[in-house]
């Protein structure tokens, strides 16, 4: 039961409260770069959660195994490994996203939140962890990647997944789908993301001081 | 991945240069044979769907086409390809269901706004007109230069177009039989557009053989044993 609640302590740790993208502030360039859409933030979410579940639960397993002289090394073999089977099976089940996606999926391989995790989580801990690590800071990012390609869409296009939201007089924000738009939206996400921490920390301060005094 | 394993399980403090390397090597081998297995298992999907694309591109250029084969320039002649060579630059030909000539369709590319812009459009030389423009790839900014494949009316400003003189993109409005409408906030991109295929033409126009006298369409059947490669049948 203690080990239930921990697994899943691991899952929340990366969904929510150390989310990769809007609390740790990693993996920006492929977050920047592919979000000016829906779909295409929910294909790179895929394809990178499905890089950091194998290589989490391959790291885990050979921890033992790989000297620690080498083991940046091995890390980077095994995440190349699994990202070249991703862009291999996207190029040859949907073409479409995969030519949209273009460079960014040969780039996983340097995503540094991949890397970090394989260094500071699945490499000292056991499966189990690092599997429950790898599906919360992989839907952490899948989660960032779609609610940041949802936004732009929105405004930049006007739509969602494809599907037109607005009427005809509907004048898109052009900017949103630009670079700069990345940037804006991802600063109101991180804004509203360190008001809630501020809050809560306010929060917890005062029921401590309530305790305090009872 | 249990090899690894057997390899040694000491774990001194300093393991020898042999072990480190040995890592190494058994851990490239297997990424090696893994890469191999995936490129192989996927390698005619992969190819099937580029034909496709391909294929579906010139249907789009050639409006009248439902049939198409690769052309190769060689020695001055144009002539019926099924094979893929280096370094080729082929051009496709159309044909209709009766086998009729429906136009070529020529790949060309250039400079975009950012990054190269690959074009395929269908030129009939029966009255020297391009009759379809497709992109093939481009990275021109989403919202803005993407119009010039996201824009059906930009898209159809290639549908009936004279090459003589050299076409000009406008910002005016067309009125003559060589203009497009320049897309607005996107002149580059369109200009572009307009460029690659002049730049098409340049070099591709003379070299077509005089109309009427285009190569025939050949039953692909007959060459099944190599025709693989491309596949020239409607699906």
């Amino acid at each position: 039961m203690a080990k239930e609640k921990l697994a899943y302590d691991e899952f929340m740790k990366g969904l929510w409260r150390e989310n990769p993208v809007f609390v740790q502030v990693l993996g920006l360039c492929p977050l920047l770069a592919v979000t000016n859409s829906a779909v295409n933030g929910l294909a790179m979410g895929l394809a990178s959660f499905f890089v950091l579940l194998g290589s989490s639960i391959l790291v885990s397993l050979l921890k033992n195994y790989i000297p620690k002289q080498v083991r940046i090394s091995c890390f980077i073999i095994i995440i190349a490994t699994f990202v070249t089977v991703v862009d291999y099976s996207l190029a040859a089940a949907m073409p479409v996203i995969h030519k949209d996606l273009g460079a960014f999926i040969p780039l996983i391989v340097c995503n540094c939140l991949i890397l970090g995790r394989m260094e500071a989580f699945a490499s000292r801990n056991t499966l189990r962890m690092s599997v429950a690590d790898a599906f919360g800071m992989g839907a952490g990012f899948l989660f960032a990647l779609v609610a940041l390609g949802a936004v732009r869409e929105i405004f930049g296009v006007g739509e969602l997944f494809g599907i037109t939201l607005f009427g005809p007089n509907f004048e898109p924000w052009v900017i949103m789908i630009l670079p700069p738009g990345g940037f804006i939206t991802l600063g109101v996400m991180l804004l509203y993301f360190n008001w809630v921490e501020e809050k809560k920390n306010k929060i917890d301060k005062q029921l401590a001081a309530e305790d305090g005094v009872n | 991945m249990s090899e690894e394993k057997t390899e040694q399980d000491t774990g001194s403090e300093e393991p020898s240069p042999h072990r480190l390397i040995g890592t190494l090597a058994v851990a490239g081998l297997l990424s090696g044979i893994i890469i191999i297995a995936i490129y192989l298992v996927t390698f005619e999907t992969i190819k099937e769907n580029k034909a496709r694309e391909l294929r579906e591109s010139v249907f789009r250029v050639l409006p009248d086409a439902t049939k198409m084969q690769k052309l190769l320039l060689k020695e001055g002649k144009l002539v019926v390809s099924y094979k893929e060579e280096k370094g080729e630059e082929p051009i496709y030909a159309g044909y209709d269901d009766n086998d009729k000539f429906a136009g070529y369709a020529i790949p060309s590319d250039g400079p975009g706004f950012a990054d190269t812009i690959s074009v395929l459009y269908g030129y009939r030389p029966a009255d020297r007109k391009v009759i379809g423009m497709w992109i093939l790839a481009s990275r021109e900014t989403p919202g803005l230069g993407d119009k010039i494949y996201k824009d059906a009316a930009f898209v159809a400003n290639f549908d009936d177009l004279a090459i003589d003189p050299p076409i000009v993109a406008t910002k005016k409005g067309k009125s003559k039989p060589n203009e497009i409408d320049a897309i607005t906030g996107a002149t580059i991109s369109s200009v572009a557009v307009a460029k690659i295929i002049n730049k098409g033409n340049a070099y591709w126009v003379s070299k077509l053989p005089e109309p009427g006298n285009e190569p025939a369409y050949e039953v692909p059947a007959a060459h099944t044993a190599s025709s693989r490669a491309v596949d020239t049948q409607a699906p």
